[in-house]
């Protein structure tokens, strides 16, 4: 892996003047013809409309910024129709093997039985839901809705960072970004649509979101199942995307409180009376959704959920147990689940890992910890790791003493050179370390993927974090056709 | 509808109605407080506002001396007065936030404004024209949110909702006001060329802004219990109990229409204006004004519980 970094307009060339990629042409002609001004102009229009429409996010341990906006940087991420068409393809088989791999591990544990992942890894791995043991959701789907963290160091070169499969947010980002850009930037769009080629649009999200959901509805459900979206409530960082969604997809946002369950049937409390709710995308965490079941003194929930869910009344989205899929631990372990279960090599690479709890890669770790990415194998948020080439000596030596301690919890990972994209910047356009979140939406009838997606940009010179929570920011994602290109 | 929606709504509706009659309540007082002490004077002023709103008990409780700076303050930017008018449009807020897909753009920027402007304000005592000052701007960005409100939002459960609370706050409010002076609207005889109670008179009628409605309406100098009748008995008048219970039955029956069956609350409210429409001003200062009033507060009081009741909140 080189240590420059693949620039998404002009390659592994020079930053501004070289060669531009194919699919930022029409981007990099309108920068060139911008002004400063006209530039430091949109970015002041999005940030207005994003603040008259509201959408914020709350952080964690800071009081005064109980409300901000994440930032974002008008100049798009773009990936061609080839390039979108690729990863789709890797995308579907990595979640369809998800979607298998947990209704393995909790039905006959064949993957278990030819070797391909450790026993005491998934059996005694905190994120394994002894509850959802020899249970089977609607459909057999799992993983209704999985968020599958991207990054790109090459051309050709996507490697998955994350899999996402318990409540993966930020498609409202990707909406709202595609509605700013849509007013900010019409000249520009129409001229990419103007050549023959074309932006394609993320709009059906909220459509294919709700056919999704449709689609895994209880048996019982012969006419339109009543859907409502459970939110934690307006506290919770990511209450605007709940709300925003609920929304869009013309459904009830619910809080726990609202709902109650009787003789095993989920009901909500309305003016009309209790009714009943079939199909629940739940944004609330497995531990905190039935304090019969899992943590007791959770308000955010409801009691009796779970024995609904199996008694087939409701179907909940996602089911419950998939933090199993995305533990960090089983991540290593993903190109052989791809292969066992879809029978075909991995499409999408992993990031080369490094498992603390393995002797030999224990005390590679520990040497090379000044060129590694260390991660506690459940966390998450860019929380509790450590970035080792921008780490001083003594908190690389701080770390490596929490890892000796405790070496199951970690995992490694080389530091990728991931891809820059230009970003305005103070100091004018610049480039700036990227990954990708697309979403991707499994039903009855299998999965389907909106082209597009989040970007999220780590606005720090050099920085490779990308999190909200750490200062990162977001950018409209496009997937542009482009004339003459083979798909 | 969620019953949680619905209220967050109606107390969306009671905080935002209360914030407006604190803001009027507070510019009548600054007025009224502002006349020599043989007019009325200061300190009975501050005292029957804090009696009108409702808070009197707990400011007693700070020992506090009663003048403009201390009341002015525990009615406006108290953030340890539950009833200030800071804690009741940041009350309504975090309603509108629960509710926010339920409101227009529109309804929730004016809602978020109002919240903005009141803290624009700060965390100290304010002087008498900034009082004034805050009470104004507030009174507009409500105005604005009425407006929103009214133009924005669809004629469906989520805006009866919001203006079930505004109808049943604000007969609490004007039931409260007139109870706290119904002694000097009791009929008696006047020296010719008006009283020193004029002035209490007028500051009331400025309470509900309704100093220029009673000269259209009466076309007389002002008369106590003209004012009572006004404010009990006229329907034209927005802020009057008969108008109150008016609004009040129609907006039960619009939610009793959208549910198919009615309920307590729209028997309690039928049965509030039935007594209204029945009796006149002479008949009731017969009875007695304020026997009347604390019956009629009651009779609001199990009317709200009876909406929370018949709406599962």
């Amino acid at each position: 892996m080189s240590n420059r970094a693949f620039d998404e307009t002009f390659g592994l060339g020079p930053f501004s003047g070289g060669d531009v990629r194919a699919p930022y042409a029409e981007v990099a002609r309108w920068l060139a013809g911008a002004s400063g001004d006209l530039l430091e102009t949109r970015r002041r229009q999005a940030e207005l409309f994003f603040r008259r429409i509201g959408i914020t996010f709350a952080v964690y341990g800071d009081p005064d910024a109980q409300e901000r906006l994440i930032p974002f940087d008008i100049v798009p991420r773009i990936l061609s129709g080839g390039e979108w068409g690729r990863m789709e393809e890797g995308l579907k088989q990595r979640v369809q093997a998800l979607n298998m791999f947990l209704a393995d591990v909790y039905g006959p544990r064949e993957c278990i039985r030819a070797g391909i992942v450790p026993e005491e890894l998934v059996l005694l791995n905190p994120q394994y839901c002894l509850a959802q043991v020899g249970r089977r959701p609607a459909k057999d789907v799992w993983v209704q809705i999985a968020g599958i963290d991207l990054v790109r160091t090459g051309p050709d070169a996507f490697f998955v960072l994350e899999d996402n499969a318990r409540t993966p947010s930020g498609v409202s980002y990707m909406l709202e970004n595609r509605e700013v850009m849509l007013r900010l930037v019409p000249e520009l769009i129409h001229e990419i649509a103007r050549n023959g080629g074309g932006l394609r649009p993320v709009e059906t999200y909220p459509e294919t979101l709700l056919e999704t959901l449709t689609s895994v509805a209880p048996n019982h459900c012969t006419g339109e199942p009543c859907l409502a979206l459970l939110t934690p409530g307006i506290h919770n960082s990511a209450y605007y995307e709940h709300s925003f969604l609920a929304d869009k997809l013309g459904v009830e946002l619910v809080e726990g409180s609202d709902l109650f369950v009787h003789a095993d049937i989920l009901y909500m409390r309305t003016t009309e009376g209790p009714k009943r709710v079939d199909v629940l995308y739940r944004r609330v965490d497995d531990e905190y959704l039935d304090p019969l079941v899992f943590r007791q003194d959770s308000a955010l929930g409801v009691a009796g959920l779970v024995n609904a869910v199996h008694s087939g009344n409701l179907t909940i989205a996602n089911a419950m147990g998939t933090g199993i899929a995305d533990d960090k631990a089983i991540y290593s372990y993903m190109p052989d689940i791809v292969r066992f279960f879809t029978g075909k090599d991995p499409i999408l690479h992993n990031v080369p890992t490094w498992r603390c709890r393995e002797t030999d890669s224990l005390s590679y770790v520990l040497e090379n910890l000044h060129e590694l990415v260390v991660k506690e194998t459940d966390g998450s948020g860019g929380y509790g790791m450590l970035v080792g080439p921008h780490a001083t000596k003594d908190e690389r030596e701080r770390f490596a003493a929490r890892i000796r301690a405790n070496p199951h919890h970690y995992i490694a990972q080389p530091t990728l050179a991931l891809s820059t994209c230009p970003t305005l910047t103070a100091a004018g356009i610049a480039p700036r370390h990227v990954d990708l979140r697309p979403f991707v939406l499994t039903g009855a009838k299998g999965a389907q993927i909106v082209p597009g997606g989040l970007t999220r940009v780590a606005l720090k010179e050099g920085s490779l974090v990308v999190n909200s929570s750490q200062g990162g920011g977001t950018k409209d994602t496009w997937v542009v056709d482009i004339p003459g290109e083979s798909a | 509808m969620l019953s949680r929606s619905a209220a967050n709504l109606y107390w969306m509706g009671r905080y935002l109605e209360r914030a407006d009659f604190l803001c009027r309540l507070l510019d009548a007082t600054v007025r009224l407080a502002s006349l020599p002490a043989s007019h009325g004077g200061a300190q009975p002023a501050w005292e029957s506002a804090i009696k009108s709103a409702a808070v009197a008990d707990s400011f007693a409780e700070r020992n506090l001396p009663v003048d403009e700076a201390h009341v002015g303050y525990f009615l406006t930017l108290d953030a340890d007065n539950p009833s200030s008018i800071r804690r009741c449009l940041e009350a309504a807020r975090a309603n509108g936030r629960s509710v926010r897909t339920a409101l227009t753009l529109e309804t929730w920027e004016a809602v978020n404004g109002a919240y903005h402007e009141i803290h624009r304000f700060g965390h100290t005592a304010l002087d008498s024209a900034a009082l004034v000052r805050l009470a104004d701007s507030i009174k507009d960005a409500l105005l604005m949110f009425d407006g929103a409100a009214h133009r924005t939002q669809l004629r469906e459960a989520t805006y009866w909702f919001l203006r079930l609370g505004t109808t049943v706050e604000r007969a609490d409010n004007t039931a409260r006001l007139l109870d706290v002076k119904y002694h000097l609207l009791l009929p008696r005889a006047e020296p010719v060329g008006g009283s020193l109670d004029y002035f209490q008179w007028t500051t009331l009628l400025r309470t509900v802004s309704a100093l220029t409605a009673y000269r259209w309406v009466y076309r007389e100098s002002v008369k106590p219990w003209l004012v009572a009748d006004l404010l009990i008995f006229n329907r034209a008048m927005p802020r009057s109990l008969i108008a109150c219970m008016e609004d009040a039955v129609w907006l039960l029956d619009q939610l009793a229409a959208s549910r198919g069956r009615r309920g307590p609350a729209n028997r309690i409210a039928s049965a509030s204006l039935r007594g209204l429409s029945a009796c006149d001003i002479e008949t009731l200062f017969q009875g007695g004004l304020h026997e009347f009033l604390t019956a009629f507060l009651a009779e609001n009081n199990s009317l709200g519980a009876a909406i929370a009741e018949q709406y599962l909140f």
